[in-house]
């Protein structure tokens, strides 16, 4: 119990180490944009078909899930707003960061995982390149850029996929469906979405990177790492959801 | 970066065959350096100095913390106690930026290359001088392939990490380590795994950069014909501590018993009952 209780804390304490030096270095040269390009584009461009297609679903099982049971009111009308509204407020950002959890949240600590244990990350220090800066800092940002951008397009797609489902499956009006879409949402409904996502991105990246930053022994050890990367990433994400809805609604 | 080798960094008249006798200043020392790793006490109060112009060879069997304390010199492991100095400035004692800048001094070649296998052969030769910005393209170009010409891998340059065999890799390490010409190089086991020829250019390349470029040194190394080529003085690393110290002609002179042992080969002798006892009282 009482070492539990320590690794938590060591974690805990890492992680705001690591959270310090990404701030510390992100103004120092030199300033690598081509890494930040590249890494936005593995980010961003390449988890686009997963993300968009986790929105498209949602937002259909959503339709169908919500205009059976509002039928059942006369309020099927409303299925738009409350999909449009779900997704802008909460699904689309939630959604989006677990993928990216998962998919590169992953990547970063298997990645820097193996550069660990292959001393790579130690060869960076020796040529003098500090490796939060050379490595840790462009994921992060590109990462924090990155997924409000993916968001924006999730909240389109997921709009769009309850749409399909209620006006082709479900018959309901596609005019006045748009229409309720859009009724009731405000700007900071949608600003708030994309705050948390920049959030999640910025935390995804960070435990990435810090696992695989921290790796010890060789391929078990990278293993373990990507597993943790994606377990702490996605529990974080979840938690730190609940935190900023009660701050920002 | 700090001064180029070759320019103002070593002292006037310090030629090679006399610096091992300490008339260089020290650049690296360690003092009372202890290390553990759980219940493992693999430094245990190692004093060290390594002088400006030193080839120092690090001998010692498998296990003895070789690796370790060459990691220290260049800060990347801290001691649990004691403290490590370069060029007078304790390690501990550096933030992490001034310590990054510092270690523009050094160049390293590590065990197993440690290359970079996302770059080719050339961005990794090229990396730091990519990365101080103070070359042109052109200039850095040169300095690559004058690099990889010394470790003769001419035509690999476009190659990734991955496409070379284990020799290979090592001596894009040796490359990348010398290409900023820095005044301190470390060499862990550099010549492992080579055949017989390009493991006397290594030995060649060592010695070279010491003589014309006036180059500190510090090689682990088991091969002894390596040792005693490259080597000003030698020191014999057992359980945790510097056990005897000297030129290579003192060493092969010595009359220790640990000594002997070493350089014979000998599977008995005072090193392994030693490791016996140790093994004996852990057990107790």
């Amino acid at each position: 119990m009482t070492r539990a209780l320590n690794d938590f804390f060591a974690e805990i304490g890492h992680f705001a180490q690591m959270f310090w030096d990404v701030l510390r270095w992100t103004p120092r040269r030199p300033w690598d944009f081509g890494e930040l390009l590249n890494q936005m584009v593995r980010v961003g461009v390449l988890s686009l078909p997963v993300v968009l297609l986790t929105a498209l679903f949602t937002g259909a099982v959503m339709a169908l899930q919500t205009y059976g049971v509002l039928a059942r009111v006369n309020a099927e009308s409303f299925t738009g707003s409350i999909i449009a509204l779900s997704m802008v407020r909460e699904l689309a950002a939630v959604l989006a960061a677990l993928m990216i959890a998962g998919r590169c949240g992953s990547a970063m600590g298997a990645e820097l995982g193996t550069m660990r244990v292959t001393q790579q990350i130690d060869a960076l220090e020796v040529l003098a390149t500090n490796p939060v800066h050379y490595l840790v800092v462009p994921r992060v940002w590109a990462t924090t850029i990155v997924l409000p951008l993916l968001v924006v397009l999730s909240n389109v797609v997921g709009i769009y996929g309850g749409y399909l489902v209620s006006v082709v499956l479900m018959g309901a009006n596609p005019v006045s469906y748009i229409d309720r879409s859009f009724q009731f949402m405000e700007l900071a409904d949608v600003t708030s979405g994309l705050i948390k996502a920049a959030v999640f991105g910025f935390i995804i990246a960070l435990i990435g990177c810090l696992k695989g930053y921290r790796t010890r022994g060789g391929a078990k050890g990278v293993g373990n790492s990507t597993t943790k990367a994606v377990v702490a990433a996605s529990i974080s994400v979840l938690i730190v959801d609940f935190f900023l809805t009660k701050i920002l609604f | 970066m700090g001064p180029m080798v070759g320019e103002e960094s070593v002292q006037e008249g310090a030629a090679p065959e006399a610096t091992w006798a300490g008339a260089g200043r020290a650049r690296i020392e360690l003092r009372d350096v202890h290390k553990s790793f759980g219940p493992k006490h693999v430094l245990r109060g190692l004093d060290l100095t390594v002088r400006d112009g030193d080839s120092l060879v690090i001998l010692g069997g498998s296990g003895t913390g070789k690796s370790v304390l060459v990691q220290h010199l260049i800060g990347l492991m801290r001691p649990d106690r004691g403290s490590v100095l370069v060029d007078g400035e304790d390690l501990a004692a550096l933030s992490s930026a001034e310590l990054t800048t510092l270690r523009q001094r050094f160049g390293m070649s590590f065990q197993e290359g440690a290359l970079f296998d996302s770059l080719t052969v050339f961005d990794n030769v090229g990396f730091l001088l990519e990365r101080l910005g103070t070359m042109t393209r052109a200039e850095i170009r040169d300095r690559v392939f004058e690099c990889l010409e010394l470790v003769r891998l001419e035509g690999t340059a476009q190659r990734l990490p991955s496409e070379l065999s284990g020799g290979m890799r090592r001596r894009v390490g040796f490359a990348r380590a010398i290409a900023h010409k820095p005044e301190i190089l470390l060499f862990d086991e550099p010549n492992t795994g080579l055949d017989p020829v390009t493991s006397a250019v290594i030995d060649e390349l060592i010695i070279r950069m010491r003589e014309k470029l006036h180059s500190t040194t510090v090689t682990i190394t088991h091969d002894l014909r390596s040792a005693f080529t490259i080597a000003t003085r030698l020191v014999l690393l057992h359980q945790g501590q510097i056990a005897a110290e000297g030129t290579p002609e003192e060493m092969q002179a010595s009359e220790d018993g640990r000594v002997q042992q070493f350089l014979s080969g000998e599977a008995h002798g005072p090193l392994t009952d030693d490791e016996e006892a140790e093994r004996e009282a852990r057990r107790e």
